[in-house]
């Protein structure tokens, strides 16, 4: 009996692995990062550039704009009627009720029928780095010749021609979004936050400010990738035992780096300790809740922190665990079934762990749910009303902006409608908690990078260009 | 599943049990908005009745019999249940655990010859979880290991009972396209062949079965004799032909196998590029079960996948219904009636095509009880048909709804399932009085 491909990227592993080099490959590394921006002290015989492939990312022009006579849901919970939105320069300039002014010479759109919401966050992908077509060729996203691989980062991966950017784009709405390394590795590397928004080069997507994420798994994956070659880890506690080895290492890394000493710089530590100084945040693969237990007490135990946990199936049975840690889980709706540790995943965990007063975000780890977000954080808001939970349509509207814009250190910048945040705006034609609904037109840092009545407002990618379909609609 | 091979291959022949107890009560469900399942429009405040198992009556104004059991569905959607298009339900318990994954067989010596039907298991969870969100017919397809035949396929009630298969090798699967060439040895122009010299093997089998009584076959044959009889009604027409096949190239070649086997039955799975060949496909009447929402290049095969696809093709005049392919088939049929909904909403973007809602209905019940030859008993609200029919608590196409009764051949179902016993001990996460495994 073959295990058949899912769909979701769980599985997605290889086929064919290169010759396995073992180990972290960074022996040769530099012994001096490059010059770049940040010019090196004189108390520090090397100054880490922190920032080597930095954002390109330049928002495109648009106009002032207003949408008046609109739901509005703020994404922070929040949901006005018959409300108004200005959004000039790129930032949101003003959110209210009928009585708010318009300025003159704003584009004034009529909301009437209508819904805003922030742009839509999926703070899990692996657009680009698992793109379609889904050839072997393209498989980028899991650097799976050792069970830890923090010195590969996600964006050396991404291919910035991915169509699946535009369907998300088109269909979902999103305007940021999360690439994690794949789950093979206990360890699996650095994210890269993107801007939905297509560029030559993935440094012009690369969202200005993002902090970088570190993608770790527990559980099923792991264990059997390397102890399918006949290596560590090939169980769960070996898992963990093979975290807090390399933990442990980043301590010393650290306190080396921190010496103020000459020391030997390796491309993994650096992530390693960048999580241990609290500017990397921690997305952590794992599904069920007494895995998760034991991560919560290994981050302690090395002194960092898990930001989120992600797919999370079994949240629901800690839900006082993860609201004491401040952990948030990212999950979907509904997935179960397609491995073991998602057997006991139920369409109420997120409504039993917002009840439980934990975050929750809904993410799609998925080319095709993540152009339906909407729908998923539908699908969890109807299941947790059914069991008495008082949820509020703007709160599920919260679980795919706010939510996973803080799980990503961006809520300053987006995930939310407040004057001065960036305009990243979808207009749905109806309302989004609905399967009916679709966006209308969609701005990222106020330009209009959708529009359904618009056909030429719909990208297409270079590997679309010339191909049956071209600009169809999607 | 070996041992049950042999004897499935035998049995070539396709039966088609009915309810072994017809369950002798009549009811009537009134008052709810009535969908009857055909693509015609909701019936506000309709009534149905149904007696020992079948629908003897929907529409407004339908007389009630004096000892029917009333059920009052005001306020409630009265609707066929969902008739997943494609699926592996019954198969699988977990994908990625072996020992409960029946899908395909990949050591196994046959091809054509497998025979689901004779693994669906009736309790495995997803059935339960299914049925609780209104879904009550199957089809069931295996998946393809070593041939491009996958072998027999089923049609299934999602009935909390023992008895689920309702037509056992109701089709053969095959799959052309990429997973085809693959499986053939690496080229579409050897799935051609291996197809072709496939059913010519069975000719053969059959001719010389007629002749001697039994069939002689050559040593260096490329069917098993299993296989080879296990297409002899594929070859005539008595058996349905599912081919899966994505691209507009392919459904081409598909379409061109009839001017050399004519009986073929053939209906194509998949079908992302459809609407590239959609009038080809409607003049040679061969209809479509589709995976409704497909919009990406997954491979070479996809690059002019639309969601508008079903909606091209129906206006072009194929017969075409939604199907699970390959799309979490064993698990989420639910998402049938989701993605119907998202046909629907297609109708509000500009230059996209959808489906109304009554068609995006009937492509998830009557379309593919029609399309798998069995419209004249299931898929729809309509006199004569058996009695599958979902109350739900809302419009059944959008993500709100589920159903608050499910009646399948007549008979209400338990709605129970071990998500819900799950939801049910975490209401609240923390420990009471005692550990939670003491709870249940």
């Amino acid at each position: 009996m073959n295990i058949k491909t899912l769909n979701g990227g769980l599985l997605l592993l290889p086929l064919v692995l290169a010759a396995c080099t073992g180990g972290t490959s960074s022996g040769a590394a530099p012994k001096t990062a490059s010059a770049g921006a940040a010019a090196a002290t004189s108390e520090k015989p090397v100054k880490l550039n922190k920032d080597p492939y930095p954002s390109t990312y330049k928002s495109y022009p648009g106009s002032a704009t207003a949408i008046r006579g609109v739901t509005i849901f703020d994404g922070e919970g929040g949901q006005i009627d018959n409300g108004v939105i200005l959004f000039a320069d790129g930032k949101v300039s003003g959110v209210g009720g009928a009585d708010i002014a318009i300025p003159a010479g704003a584009t004034i759109i009529d909301g009437k029928g209508k819904f805003v919401t922030p742009g839509i966050i999926d703070i899990h992908s692996h657009l680009g780095d698992y793109p379609t077509p889904s050839v072997e060729a393209h498989s980028d996203g899991n650097e799976a010749t050792s069970p830890t691989t923090p010195e590969v980062w996600a964006e050396h991966s991404v291919w910035p021609q991915d169509p699946g950017f535009s369907r998300a784009l088109a269909n979902g709405g999103i305007t940021s979004l999360q690439i994690l390394p794949g789950s093979a590795n206990l360890m699996g590397g650095r994210s890269v936050t993107l801007k939905n928004v297509y560029a030559r080069t993935v440094q012009g997507m690369k969202f200005p400010g993002a902090p970088y994420g570190f993608k770790m798994a527990c559980g099923e994956n792991p264990k059997r990738v390397y102890g399918g070659k006949g290596r560590a880890p090939s169980t769960r506690m070996g898992n963990v035992a093979v975290n807090r080895e390399t933990w442990s290492n980043a301590l010393d890394y650290k306190k080396k780096r921190d010496s103020g000493k000459d020391y030997t710089r390796d491309i993994g530590m650096d992530t390693l300790a960048g999580v241990l100084d609290g500017e990397i945040l921690v997305h952590n693969h794992c599904y069920r809740a007494d895995e998760m237990a034991i991560v919560m007490d290994m981050a302690k135990e090395f002194g960092y922190k898990v930001t989120a946990f992600h797919h999370a199936v079994e949240s629901y049975k800690i839900g006082d665990l993860l609201k004491q840690n401040a952990v948030c889980s990212a999950v979907w709706a509904d997935w179960w079934g397609f491995k073991m540790e998602a057997y006991d995943a139920i369409p109420e965990n997120a409504g039993i762990l917002q009840n439980a007063g934990a975050c929750v975000v809904i993410h799609s780890d998925d080319e095709d749910q993540i152009q339906r977000l909407n729908q998923e954080a539908a699908k969890a808001l109807s299941d947790g009303r059914r069991m008495g939970f008082k949820i509020s349509d703007a709160t599920a509207i919260q679980w795919i902006t706010h939510n996973p814009a803080k799980a990503m250190g961006i809520d300053k910048m987006t995930g939310s409608l407040r004057a001065g945040k960036m305009a990243d705006i979808v207009l749905w034609n109806g309302n989004p908690l609905s399967v009916y609904a679709r966006p209308d037109k969609v701005w990222i840092d106020g330009s209009l990078m959708f529009d359904a009545a618009d056909r030429k407002k719909r990208p297409v990618s270079d590997f679309e260009l010339g191909q049956p379909g071209e600009g169809d609609v999607k | 599943m070996k041992r049950f091979l042999i004897s499935a291959a035998l049995c070539a022949l396709s039966v088609v049990a009915h309810p072994a107890a017809a369950n002798a009560e009549t009811i009537a469900i009134t008052g709810g908005k009535l969908v009857i399942g055909d693509g015609s429009p909701v019936i506000d405040g309709g009534t149905v009745v149904i007696r020992d198992g079948n629908i003897v009556a929907a529409g407004r104004g339908v007389a009630i019999p004096g000892d029917a059991r009333r059920v009052d569905a005001t306020g409630l959607w009265v609707t066929p249940g969902i008739f997943a298009g494609f699926s592996r339900i019954g198969l699988v318990e977990v994908d990625a655990v072996d020992g409960t994954n029946d899908a395909s067989a990949g050591a196994s010596p046959f091809g054509a010859a497998i025979d689901v039907s004779v693994a669906i298991n009736p309790q495995v969870s997803s059935i339960a979880v299914n049925r609780s969100a209104g879904v009550t017919r199957a089809v069931v397809a295996p998946t393809t290991a070593r041939s491009m035949f996958a072998g027999q396929g089923a049609i299934i009630d999602l009935g909390a009972d023992n008895d689920p298969v309702i037509k056992a090798r109701a089709f053969q699967f095959v799959v052309f396209g990429e997973a085809g060439a693959s499986e053939a040895g690496g080229s579409r122009a050897a799935a051609q062949v291996y197809f072709r010299a496939a059913l010519a093997e069975a000719r053969e089998y059959q001719l010389s079965k007629n002749k001697s009584g039994a069939a002689a076959v050559a040593e260096d044959a490329l069917l098993k004799k299993a296989d080879m009889a296990a297409l002899v009604p594929v070859l005539d027409g008595r058996t349905k032909l599912l081919i899966h096949a994505e691209s507009a190239a392919d459904i081409r070649s598909i379409i061109g196998l009839k001017n050399d086997f004519p009986n073929l039955d053939i209906v194509i799975v998949g079908a992302s590029e459809g609407w590239l060949a959609a009038d080809e496909l409607a003049a040679a009447k061969i209809p479509v079960i589709a995976s409704a929402l497909n919009n990406l290049p997954k491979s070479f095969e996809y690059l002019g996948a639309t969601q508008s696809n079903i909606g091209r093709m129906k206006n072009a005049g194929v017969k075409v219904a939604i199907g699970m392919i390959n799309d979490r088939d064993a698990h989420q049929l639910r998402y049938s009636a989701q993605y119907a909904g998202n046909l629907v909403s297609l109708n509000n973007v500009p230059y996209n095509t959808g489906l109304s809602w009554d068609d995006a209905f009937a492509a998830i019940t009557s379309g593919p009880a029609q399309i798998m030859g069995l419209g004249d008993r299931l898929g729809s609200l309509t006199a004569g048909r058996q009695a599958d029919v979902v109350l739900w608590d809302g419009d059944p196409l959008d993500v709100y709804a589920v159903p608050t009764a499910v009646f399948i051949d007549g008979k209400q179902q338990p709605l129970g399932n071990r998500q819900q016993r799950l939801r049910d001990r975490y209401r609240t996460p923390t420990e009471g009085s005692l550990p939670k495994a003491y709870d249940y």
